[in-house]
């Protein structure tokens, strides 16, 4: 589904990813793991199309197509989404009609008619019960005055909405408590299915008892550094990311 | 007319007079002659003039013009519709140059509300009683030279306890085969405990030409009275509009007045002023001021609290692209004696381009202790991370920026109470934001 090469980007001229190497099949679940500032969410970004990023080198094939020549619009229509670390406050702009703006675009970009109101209303109610969204929210302006959680699940919300091939979230389960990171989970799991692919960026382990990923990569200095399956993020949580660091710089120095 | 003569030299020796301007009884007369005076002593303001600042108005005279109050137009089916809001049930007065046109409009009937020709109605009372009477008038050269020489427009009276089952619409078409000086005029009075909407909208029907539109409106509201007053300035390019709006409030009336600027007259002046002369009022000021291009808005406004007790509130939100340039001027005068006033003013700007510029200044004078006022003053550029959310859901970068727009629009918008103009302002910005866009 996803084929990353090579993959080098700057931002105001400063290397944040060097050299990204990865391969997304279809049903898959990717955790992709790594301290702060290693260049996690600087991948979700360039994945998808945010425009102060520029890609110096490699390839990202999604379903076919080359993704880095497309609109950040056109990725999404194209089935990507990423569930943003810090989700926007867009005052005055109303959570539903934005909603039904993204998805009835989407549509178009498909040749389908737009989406009737009653069908419209009958998904979101399915859907904001499937991932336990506040109703209340839905009318409000898109993110303003929300929680932390709250941002978090609308995020989820939006996923479950538009029903992408790909989802990226990045860092949803931080600000969550406990409850609310099992509701987002379970959510999760239930939009899994054979031909939907997730890369589930975290910063711990505890989401990964939820959510069980497939593989499970380090980001470490803009490179993947270590591919596991699910008990390298339990070895991670007990020992930390300095072994590795070294194990780098090692490998670096010889 | 000749350009080789200044436009104050035009005025004052080389067009018909007062004298000239046929009214019933001439019972006008001697206010417009008393205004063209004002006028002549007045003179044209410059840029050294404070209020005129920001405005070099004298650029915007230099062409030749005619007084093309005195040319007939006549208007086409298909051109009225292009001025029209689309969904809007309404009473409608169809204007040519300022002159009504009855055989084309719908008029209320039944007689407790009625609308007439300034002309026609030149000597009933109320007329005489208010016309070119506003205290903020006084020092305006533009409106002096509007009542010395205005061509004609509307007189509406509501009677005591009036009110309309629908908005009356006044359409205005300005058409000129030449360079055109056209001024409309009008005035508006409720009676006690009355209540009208009225929407104002302007078209332009020749692009060859310029029309240089200098307008006034007077507005009296009884005891108790209520008016929604709605102004949508969308002409074409080769326009420039002044236009004066200067209302007196009564004790316990309500004024909510919006004013719409949209693309794209060159030059559009507003001066709004609303003297607060009894106590417990309540005064709405809304703008919203959409330009491109090279365009230039202005919007001063006053509202002068005489009185105590009394509200006012005011809200302009502009948006500027390309070379846009806006000036925005609020004044606030609270009198000595005009205790316990509550007024607020904030004027929010979203600058879209790198060029395009606004100049703000609130100006309040308050010389009462016991008062709440408050004033603020933004300016933002577009989020752009706003701008990536959206699109990151698929949603185009027109659409996207449509409804980022609407969104900072929201406030002023959301408080049109007539759903068909709510959806006509929609459009507007949505043809607005693709203008952008596409040029
Ligand atoms: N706009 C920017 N300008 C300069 N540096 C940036 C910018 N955005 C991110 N970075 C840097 O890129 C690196 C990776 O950041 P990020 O991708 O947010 O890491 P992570 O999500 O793994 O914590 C960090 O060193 C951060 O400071
Ligand atoms: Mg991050």
């Amino acid at each position: 589904m996803l084929t990353i090469k090579n993959l080098h980007a700057e931002v105001d001229g400063k290397q944040i990813l060097k050299g990204i190497n990865l391969e997304i099949k279809k049903g898959e679940m990717h955790a992709i793991m790594g301290p702060n500032g290693s260049g996690k969410s600087s991948l979700s970004s360039v994945l998808a199309g945010r425009e102060n990023y520029t890609v110096t080198q490699g390839e990202v094939i999604f379903e076919g197509k080359n993704l880095l020549d497309m609109s950040p619009e056109d990725r999404a229509r194209e089935g990507l989404f990423m569930a943003f670390q810090y989700p926007v406050e867009i005052p005055g702009v109303s959570n539903l009609h934005f909603l039904k703006t993204a998805l009835n675009e989407i549509r178009a970009y498909h040749s389908l008619p737009a989406m009737e109101s009653k069908e419209f209303l009958k998904l979101t109610k399915e859907k904001q019960q499937l991932v336990d969204f506040n109703a209340n929210l839905m009318n409000r302006s898109l993110n303003e005055g929300f929680s932390g959680g709250e941002k978090k699940r609308n995020e989820v919300f939006q996923l479950a909405m538009l029903d992408p091939k790909l989802a990226i979230l990045d860092e949803t389960d931080s600000g969550l408590d406990i409850d609310a990171l099992r509701i987002v989970a379970a959510g999760v799991n239930k939009l899994r299915s054979a031909d939907k692919a997730f890369m589930v960026i975290t910063h711990y382990q505890r989401l990964l008892e939820y959510i069980v990923p497939d593989f499970v990569h380090v980001l470490y200095n803009g490179q993947i550094v270590k591919t596991g399956t699910k008990e390298l993020a339990l070895e991670l949580e007990e020992k930390g990311y300095d072994w590795l660091k070294e194990e780098v710089h090692q490998k670096e120095s010889v | 007319m000749t350009s080789d003569k200044s436009f104050y030299e035009f005025i004052s020796n080389g067009v018909p007079g007062p004298e000239q301007k046929v009214d019933a009884d001439n019972a006008i007369l001697p206010a417009r002659k008393l205004a063209f005076g004002r006028f002549k002593e007045l003179g044209l303001p410059t840029v050294k003039t404070e209020e005129w600042r920001y405005t070099n108005i004298q650029r915007y005279l230099k062409d030749a013009f005619t007084l093309a109050q005195e040319e007939q137009g006549t208007v086409t089916a298909e051109q009225l519709k292009s001025a029209g809001i689309p969904q809007l049930d309404s009473y409608r007065a169809v204007l040519v140059n300022g002159r009504l046109q009855a055989d084309i409009s719908t008029l209320p009937t039944g007689g407790k509300i009625t609308v007439s020709k300034v002309s026609d109605a030149a000597g009933n009372p109320q007329l005489q009683a208010w016309f070119d009477k506003h205290p903020h008038l006084q020092s305006q050269p533009f409106a002096a030279l509007n009542a010395a020489l205005f061509a004609d427009g509307l007189f509406i009276e509501a009677g005591v306890n009036a009110s309309l089952d629908k908005p009356l619409h006044i359409i205005h078409v300005y058409t000129a085969s030449a360079n055109a000086f056209i001024q409309p005029r009008h005035l508006i009075v409720l009676h006690k405990s009355a209540t009208l909407e009225v929407i104002e909208s302007a078209v332009g029907i020749n692009d060859n030409a310029i029309a240089f539109v200098n307008g006034v409106t007077e507005v009296v509201l009884e005891e108790n009275a209520e008016l929604w007053h709605y102004n949508i300035q969308s002409t074409v390019k080769n326009s420039r509009h002044i236009y004066h709006t200067s209302t007196t409030q009564k004790a316990d009336s309500r004024y909510h007045h919006f004013n719409f600027t949209l693309p794209s007259a060159e030059l559009t002046r507003n001066n709004l002023s609303v003297a607060l002369t009894g106590s417990n009022t309540e005064t709405n000021l809304h703008g919203l001021y959409l330009a491109t291009g090279t365009q230039h808005v202005d919007n001063h406004t006053f509202v002068d609290h005489l009185v105590p007790n009394c509200n006012s509130n005011e809200l302009y939100k502009g948006v500027l692209l390309d070379d846009a340039n806006g000036v925005f001027t609020g004044k606030i005068h609270v009198h000595q004696d005009a205790q316990k006033t509550n007024a607020f003013q904030q004027n929010n700007n979203l600058l879209m381009s790198e060029k395009a510029n606004i100049n703000s200044q609130p100006q309040l004078e308050i010389y009462a202790d016991d008062v709440k006022c408050s004033h603020g003053f933004t300016v933002g550029r577009f989020s752009e991370e706003s701008l990536f959310y959206l699109r990151s859901r698929g949603i185009g970068e027109e659409a996207a920026k449509s409804l980022l727009v609407n969104a900072f629009a929201f406030d002023i918008t959301d408080q049109v109470h007539i759903p068909a103009l709510q959806d006509f302002l929609a459009e507007k910005i949505r043809q607005y934001v693709a203008g952008a866009i596409n040029n």
